[in-house]
């Protein structure tokens, strides 16, 4: 018989914490108040479930970041996701939360440093997931907004829709997952231009968009509770060729919020 | 004990807003997304479908929307995977809050759980860890167990585990722990056949003593799956509960062995990996069906003569 078969259980018998503590380190030991049959020893029994958690987590950072990976190859992709699942856990059993640092883990990842853009693509997938989640409600229509009288457009205040996302890139982001979100053959991208994204979800399908020129400042500020008219002013301010009319449009066309109400100041 | 547990649910809940099918002497599959559009579009299958709550817990978009749609013409099975009963902390209330709303929305015909945990501290680990045998988890484990029956208003099915592992400070034998929590915590019990023959497997027991010794008056489904094989620190057989193949001929006949004695209890066909066609999967849940039938039939034989 060996001699640690009577080794006293951890104080306050949190087994939990003993086994846990080395779950995520691959080089350390098993813990000692885990055994095979007739106290045999658990090395690669352990490891079954070192391997079960660590596989497992990194095939839910795939699912939430199928671009991103894609882009990277498995390979390359399954070795980042190990790092990061390894220093950062998820908190959550709800697996389609998870992954929410992994934009940052990646912009810091120094294998992806040939990949400035790779973060930021990260970012609009984590969005596209969250509007996919988030709660339905029937969008604002071009009716609806009809029935505002003109001369109260300016103090209208929007309500965001709840899958409604606003992502603002120094790369082509919206390009490169658009074009990495399909298996279809990828032409060159230059990466190096500005978007910004709109992510939506009216109905059953989410949709991202590109937004032209200060529309990304209109929404932020609509998205933000601000009447129109200072919207529009902030828009303008951010690029003077600012079209009312087009950002109006995709305001609607979106789905980007569910009401419109005047503001305080009528 | 599944015709006791659905009369308890239809006291607790309002006007039902699905169908109620008894699912008793039915084979059923898990209801995977790759699955969805065969599913509605075929021929509607006789048994019922499974799926893991987590995955319903966001607060709208198309997983609603596919379960809406299934649990229209189907009776389901709503089968939590992390709730982490057997951690010496305490459960996690907004989990047990989100629980309850799925099993107000869908009504389904079984809920269950798992004999295991997956939480320690703030980190989620995302499999099934085993916990030690001792009056001191009992008494947890049974604490935990009142608290989710509370919360979601019905008596849950607890799932026997598979395991690698054992604990040194264990002082019961898992058939025993598990008896002591039907008859402490009022539960049902899901017997996954599949974890009894891993287990035995790994652990060097009798996977047939473990079943004369498992109280099959309490149990309100059986789960069956297939698994893999490696091999353990000294070169013996370890069994991975992979869910990522057929049943193994082993386990359907454990399987049979359960249904002689006692034949109508619902029969859900995991596959979680590696997902083969929808009329793979099928014909994995028809091979169960046929076994049930055939066990029906000769229990009203017998009843007869």
């Amino acid at each position: 018989m060996q001699p640690d078969l009577f080794r006293t259980p951890p104080a306050g018998g949190d087994y939990a914490a003993a086994f846990s503590a080395t779950l995520l380190k691959p080089g350390r030991e098993a813990p000692t108040l885990i055994c095979g049959p007739a106290g045999k020893a658990a090395a690669k029994r352990f490891a079954v479930y070192r391997n079960n958690v660590t596989v497992s987590l990194i095939d839910a950072l795939a699912a939430v970041y199928p671009a991103v990976q894609r882009i990277t190859g498995g390979e390359f992709f399954r070795a980042m996701a190990r790092f990061h699942v390894r220093e950062t856990p998820p908190s959550s059993p709800l697996l389609f939360e998870y992954g929410r640092d992994f934009p940052a883990f990646i912009a810091h990842y120094p294998y992806a440093g040939a990949m400035p853009w790779l973060a930021d693509v990260a970012r609009v997938e984590r969005a596209w997931l969250d509007a996919y989640h988030a709660a339905d409600t029937a969008p604002l229509g071009a009716s609806d907004l009809a029935r505002a009288p003109s001369e109260r457009l300016p103090v209208l205040v929007f309500s965001p829709h709840p899958t409604t996302r606003l992502l603002r890139s120094s790369y082509a982001a919206v390009t490169i997952f658009a074009a990495n979100r399909t298996d279809g053959p990828i032409e060159e991208i230059d990466a190096s231009e500005a978007e910004d994204a709109l992510i939506t979800r009216p109905d059953s399908e989410v949709v991202v968009r590109r937004l032209a020129p200060g529309q990304f400042e209109f929404l932020s500020a609509l998205m933000a509770g601000q009447e129109l008219g200072k919207a529009t002013e902030a828009a303008i301010g951010a690029h003077s060729d600012f079209d009312i009319g087009m950002a109006l449009m995709t305001l609607i066309e979106s789905g980007a919020c569910t009401s419109a109400t005047c503001g305080e100041n009528t | 004990m599944t015709t006791e547990l659905t009369a308890i649910a239809d006291r607790t809940s309002s006007a039902p807003r699905f169908p109620a099918p008894s699912v008793a002497g039915l084979a059923g599959t898990s209801c995977k997304p790759q699955h969805l559009q065969a599913i509605l579009a075929g021929p509607k299958p006789r048994g019922f479908f499974e799926v893991h709550a987590e995955n319903y817990m966001g607060a709208g978009g198309p997983p609603h929307r596919a379960l809406e749609a299934i649990r229209r013409d189907h009776s389901i099975s709503l089968h939590g995977v992390c709730m982490s009963i057997g951690a010496p902390q305490p459960l996690d209330r907004a989990h047990l809050a989100r629980f309850r709303a799925l099993v107000q929305r869908y009504e389904p015909a079984l809920v269950s759980e798992h004999l295991a945990w997956s939480t320690h501290g703030n980190t989620f680990f995302n499999d099934l860890l085993p916990l030690p045998y001792t009056e001191a988890t009992l008494a947890t484990v049974c604490d935990h167990l009142d608290e989710a029956q509370e919360a979601i208003g019905r008596p849950l099915l607890l799932e026997n585990p598979s395991t690698y592992v054992l604990y040194r400070e264990s002082s019961m034998s898992e058939t025993d722990f598990i008896r002591a929590v039907v008859r402490r915590a009022g539960c049902g019990l899901l017997l996954d056949v599949n974890n009894v023959y891993v287990s035995a497997t790994n652990h060097g027991f009798s996977a047939a003593q473990y079943l004369a010794d498992f109280p099959l008056e309490a149990v309100g489904e059986i789960h069956l799956a297939g698994h893999a094989e490696q091999t353990d620190d000294e070169d013996g057989p370890l069994l991975i509960d992979s869910h990522d193949r057929p049943v193994a001929d082993a386990v359907w006949a454990l399987f049979e062995s359960v249904v002689v004695r006692a034949p109508a209890i619902p029969t859900l066909i995991e596959w979680d990996g590696e997902i083969p066609e929808w009329s793979r999967l099928q014909a994995e849940a028809a091979a169960a069906q046929s076994i049930l039938d055939r066990a029906g039939l000769d229990a009203r034989r017998s009843h007869a003569a």
